[in-house]
């Protein structure tokens, strides 16, 4: 296992568990326990049923012909846009949920970018009658009136971040500190791979039925199981993680991270974290994060808020340090444009962040005979307020 | 020979420490507060450099981090800042700052400015003990650095055995299961958690920390302990006053 987690919790140099002694009991009970508990049948049982009957799974890996012919390639989409919730969050917070109930937790915690999986989460915790929390920096809540609504309605109570930018990494540290004050009966359901060990394997490992259906999928429409492409857009990492799971190791798959460029790499307005991060350690993991020279973790920018995060996952900092995954910086108008091309091409609306995935067809040759699959993580309901103001569609 | 740490905790049976931000509420105010704190009777000094996300952290010294950050604090800057300050200053100085800053500024290059200004220990919150004991320890040891490590009303027997068997200055006891700054009064839990920990025979002499904010918390802390440290109130009191009345803090904590 050269790409997945050592026993250690590292992605080669990258990973490991940066926590304050506080927290120590509440990631030591995890990391004891988690494996055990996702590899228990029980478990198994409730997760797939969960997965199958309630977020609609397996999502359709769907050859997109239009798109394929425009580009002179094959390319599937994976459909994570038609789960329950409108994108692979869930696949996550079904896992997590599941677990904190088998460690007897009673009080949910969880931050929130744009919404998403705060929405995935205050789902789960209305599905299994748990108290709900979620931080949610204050400038997010006021850019992202629908999905504080949304949580809302799914009977969870959502905290303003009012520290440090008031966004995500504020959100983040938040859900820890409140993590911190109660330490005994309240589980953490974190949105990526990112955080201390076993956050990161956790999410990837309830994230990798993705490629696991890729695979299955896959051998069944064109008699082969790997394909030559593997597409994922990147924030913290998590669809990119699942989607690649079950090809890290086989290096005849390609892998290709999109990253958010913003307004351009070089402007100063850009959440390309492995472009202009450094070494370092965020939210109790050591990966690759913007900061500056003083090592301050500095605000990221990407019209896409699921992308806007100032880190990595550290499965994806070793990646990118191996080499093993290609990383490309997709700038905000390429996204918009590659994403309302879907609109038009297939009749399928994407999240901002898949748009930024879908971009690489303009930056990419890829052959004729090879086959490219991209993870389509989310649907763009949610972003619609975004496509309008940035199209003048109205 | 004996670190300022270990004198002072070794003569001393109940002392007050004192945490500040570095860069707050001025970038210039470090020297000032420190000589004030001494000159007050304080027996230990934290002086914290801000950090942009510190999550083991209460509003009050995250905000006193985010506006030393404004006022330009750094790494290199509070080096400058200390370099003449054991000509009037001699009680402990202990450096309290998370570890990213750290690893950009040089793990190495830290000590060694440590050491060059006269510091005597050192609080990384979220350098775990496995990875110091694993990667650091020599480091910070040939520096003549203590690391002081924490534990908290979760921590097991063993590990606060194993964290006092590694321990050479004292053991950072944080009150209660919070962040700094967060408590109202100590009630019966807490005192019997500093009273159990007391009855461990500890090698290291035990210091509270976290929701001291009054004579009565005080006195409670160090009933049982060898000390007590106080950020958040203290954090307060310079918002309040700037460096002035730093005496009155004093005086009105220690309940004289």
């Amino acid at each position: 296992m050269k790409y997945n987690i050592d026993s250690r919790g590292y992605y080669g140099k990258f990973g490991g568990a940066y926590i304050p002694e506080m927290l120590y009991p509440n990631v030591e009970e995890l990391r004891e326990n988690y494996l055990t508990v996702m590899e228990d049948p029980s478990f198994q049982k409730e997760f797939n049923s969960l997965l199958k009957d309630y977020v609609g799974r397996p999502s359709p890996l769907y050859f997109a012909s239009r798109l394929s012919a425009k580009y002179e390639t094959q390319i599937y989409l994976k459909r994570e846009d038609l789960n329950h919730t409108g994108a692979h969050k869930i696949n996550n917070t079904i896992g997590q949920i599941l677990m904190a109930e088998r460690l007897g937790k009673k009080r949910i915690i969880a931050e929130t970018g744009a919404g998403q999986h705060g929405v995935a989460t205050a789902t789960v915790c209305a599905l299994k009658g748990l108290e709900c929390v979620v931080y949610m920096g204050e400038i997010d809540i006021e850019r992202q009136a629908p999905n504080v609504a949304r949580m809302k309605m799914l009977g969870a109570t959502v905290i303003p971040a009012r520290s440090g930018s008031k966004t995500l990494k504020d959100a983040t540290n938040e859900a820890i500190r409140d993590w911190i004050n109660n330490p005994i009966d309240t589980h953490y359901i974190i949105g990526s791979v990112v955080g201390p060990h076993p956050y990161p394997d956790m999410v990837a490992k309830f994230q990798s039925v993705v490629s696991a259906e890729i695979k299955s999928q896959l051998l069944t429409q064109t008699g082969k199981d790997a394909p030559d492409y593997v597409v994922a857009c990147v924030g913290g990492g998590s669809n990119a993680a699942g989607a690649y799971y079950h090809y890290l190791e086989n290096t005849d798959v390609k892998l290709i991270a999109v990253e958010a460029a913003g307004y351009g790499v070089n402007s100063g307005e850009s959440a390309a974290t492995s472009v202009l991060g450094k070494e370092g350690i965020i939210h109790g993991s050591k990966t690759l994060l913007m900061q500056t020279d003083d090592g301050q973790i500095t605000e990221p920018y990407s019209i896409s808020a699921g992308l806007d995060y100032p880190g990595i996952g550290p499965m994806h900092a070793h990646l990118f340090d191996t080499g093993r995954a290609e990383f490309v910086a997709i700038t905000d108008n390429d996204a918009m444009n590659a994403g309302l091309e879907l609109c038009k091409l297939e009749g399928i609306i994407p999240a901002i962040e898949s748009a930024h995935a879908l971009a690489i067809f303009e930056k990419k040759c890829f052959g004729k005979d090879e086959v490219v699959v991209l993870s389509l993580s989310g649907r763009g309901d949610k972003d619609l307020a975004t496509y309008i103001s940035h199209f003048n569609l109205i | 020979m004996k670190n300022r740490i270990q004198k002072t905790l070794a003569n001393n049976q109940k002392i007050v420490s004192i945490y500040f931000t570095a860069g707050f509420p001025n970038l210039n105010d470090t020297c000032t507060i420190l000589e004030k704190l001494e000159k007050a009777g304080v027996d230990m000094v934290e002086i914290g450099l801000p950090f942009s996300d510190p999550l083991a952290d209460g509003p009050t010294i995250q905000e006193s981090s985010t506006q030393a950050l404004k006022n330009g604090m750094t790494a290199v800057r509070l080096f400058e800042q200390l370099k003449d300050i054991r000509k009037t200053v001699s009680i402990p100085l202990v450096l309290m700052g998370y570890f990213n800053p750290i690893l950009q500024f040089g793990v190495e290059a830290f000590c060694q400015q440590c050491k060059a200004v006269g510091i005597d220990g050192l609080i990384i919150p979220d350098l775990p003990v496995d990875v110091y004991e694993n990667e650091y320890k020599h480091l910070f040891e040939s520096y003549g650095l203590l690391n002081i490590l924490l534990i908290t009303p979760q921590t097991s027997d063993t590990r606060i055995r194993t964290i006092d068997s590694i321990s050479k200055g004292f053991v950072y006891m944080v009150s209660s299961a919070s962040v700094t700054g967060s408590q109202k009064g100590f009630g019966e839990a807490q005192t019997a958690y500093f009273q159990r920990i007391a009855s461990m025979g500890l090698k290291n002499p035990l210091v509270v920390g976290f929701g001291i904010s009054s004579p009565e918390t005080f006195a409670q802390a160090i009933e049982h302990t060898n000390g007590a440290i106080i950020g958040s109130a203290f954090i307060k009191h310079l918002r309040e006053f700037g460096v002035e009345k730093i005496d009155q803090f004093i005086e009105k904590i220690r309940g004289h």
